[in-house]
């Protein structure tokens, strides 16, 4: 629960419930962006994700880096990716 | 063991140049010396026994695991409060899956699931509530718990709850802060620690500017550390340079992502929801003031601890797990007696043994490269 994961914003779902869509290694589903509002949010962009909650923006460059970190984890990986594709946020 | 042993495990970096140069800047500034830095994240002990930094830092670089691990930190007594909830008629019980296996001092939440409570794995704290709307005439009780950069998320839960008006919703607050903790480890007398490896995503939170008391009235460098293996090694680095210069300071090795004033928007949305308990008990650490939150009375309504009972028995942790030390940064996991023969991940005596990012987990999950440690150790003793 502790990993905080990149993702890519794909849509925005319910404006007024700060929801996204965004996108993790292929897996999308709904979090909460509204912490990261003041920053500004596009689609498009990438956001640290800790369950369900978009914690900060980051730039395409440490998304990859990190992508590539957590995937070099394998199975703790697939457990938080399993765990996101669980979710379903309204 | 630098030099040829330790070093090998750098050709499985993803950039082994920046990783030899910093090894060995590292090497020079240490000399001979002996410097304890402790790690407070659990995210940072995974990583540094994933990639074996243990073993490629030289022998004079000592890093200790802290009691930043979430679900490590939970008392049993609490554990024992969720089930006692769980159990209650006609309750849904909502929590992470790390904390399902925790044992409390009868059974875990996964053994009460197993005797029939409604116990359910959630990714989010906005699963739950989504629960509970999915559940209108059921009780669902979210399982709270994590450092500062889970606190906010169980917040905006909170808040949309109330600005919705979901009442069968509420939440069963474990939520602690690091810093009393760091606190509690400078002040006990059997830890001896030149300086901080800080954590990186609570940092995103927090801020860097809550560390500065460490430097000023602890004499001690901090530096908050991404998570790669590159970062924490820079972040070792950081320290040492700290410490030779004679400088003692709160440095941001994570700028990529950590901001000097954290995320405004989420301190507020705790402290609109939270407020801190007088004293709260952590594992192996014992009562620690001021050191973690309730609702505020205003959100009495959606306080579990409110609207059920809770036997709030303390319970004392088995005799044969040290996690407390573990915790501590006094004992590494493999010191304990029962590491790997009674307690193992498939069946944990401590809570160190259960989250991935406990130490004693990590240690054991990546015993490889303990295993080339210690035979590269016997092989240096042998020469020596
Ligand atoms: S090995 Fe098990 S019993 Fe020993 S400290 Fe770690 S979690 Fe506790």
């Amino acid at each position: 629960m502790c990993l905080g994961i990149p993702g890519r914003v794909v849509s925005i779902e319910d404006e007024a419930r700060h929801i996204a869509k965004v996108d993790v290694s292929g897996v999308k589903r709904n979090v909460n962006v509204g912490l990261v509002l003041p920053d500004g949010l596009d689609v498009g962009d990438w956001v640290l994700i800790h369950v369900g909650f978009a914690i900060s923006k980051i730039d395409e460059e440490e998304a990859e880096a990190t992508l590539g970190f957590l995937r070099e984890m394998g199975e703790m990986f697939d457990q938080e990716l399993d765990d996101y594709r669980s979710s379903g946020i309204a | 063991m630098t030099g040829a042993e330790g070093m090998r495990f750098v050709d499985e970096f993803r950039d082994p140049g920046i990783a030899r140069t910093l090894v060995k800047r590292i090497d020079a500034l240490a000399g001979g010396g002996s410097f304890k830095f402790m790690e407070v994240c659990g995210g940072h002990t995974h990583t540094i026994y994933q990639h074996g930094l243990h073993a490629i830092l030289p022998d004079a670089i000592d890093l200790v695991h802290g009691p930043g691990c979430p679900v490590c930190v939970i008392p049993m007594g609490r554990v024992d409060d969720a089930i006692a909830i769980a159990r209650t008629d006609g309750v849904i019980f909502t929590t992470y899956g790390d904390m399902m296996r925790v044992p409390g001092g009868d059974g875990s939440l996964l053994d009460a699931k197993a005797d029939g409570a409604d116990v359910r794995f959630v990714y989010s704290p906005l699963d739950a509530l989504r629960i509970a709307t999915e559940n209108p005439d059921r009780e669902v009780v979210f399982f709270a718990i994590g450092f500062e950069t889970t606190t906010p998320s169980t917040a905006v839960t909170l808040l949309r709850a109330k600005a919705e008006g979901i009442d069968n919703f509420s939440v069963f607050c474990n939520h602690v802060t690091i810093l009393p903790a760091i606190k509690a480890i400078l002040d006990s007398p059997d830890m001896r620690l030149e300086g901080f490896v800080g954590p990186g995503h609570v940092s995103t939170i927090i801020g860097t500017k809550p560390y500065w008391w460490i430097p000023e009235r602890y004499d001690k460098p901090v530096v908050i550390s991404g998570f790669e293996p590159i970062d924490v090694l820079q972040s070792v680095l950081m320290l040492l340079e700290q410490i030779v210069e004679g400088r003692r300071e709160v440095e941001n090795q994570y700028g990529r992502v950590v901001r000097e004033e954290g995320n405004p928007r989420a301190l507020e949305a705790i402290h609109r929801t939270m407020e801190l308990r007088p004293q709260f008990e952590w594992r192996g650490l014992g009562f620690i003031s001021r050191s973690a939150l309730k609702l505020r009375p205003e959100l009495a309504d959606f306080d579990a601890e409110v609207r059920f009972d809770v036997p709030g028995v303390r319970v004392a942790d088995p005799k044969s797990c040290q996690c407390g030390e573990v915790l501590k940064g006094v004992i590494k996991p493999w010191e304990c007696r029962v590491f790997g023969t009674a307690c193992t991940p498939e069946t944990p005596i401590g809570t160190c043994m259960v989250s991935s990012e406990g130490a004693c987990a990590a240690y054991y999950n990546y015993g490889r490269y303990a295993l080339r440690e210690e035979a590269a150790r016997a092989r240096k003793g042998a020469t020596a």
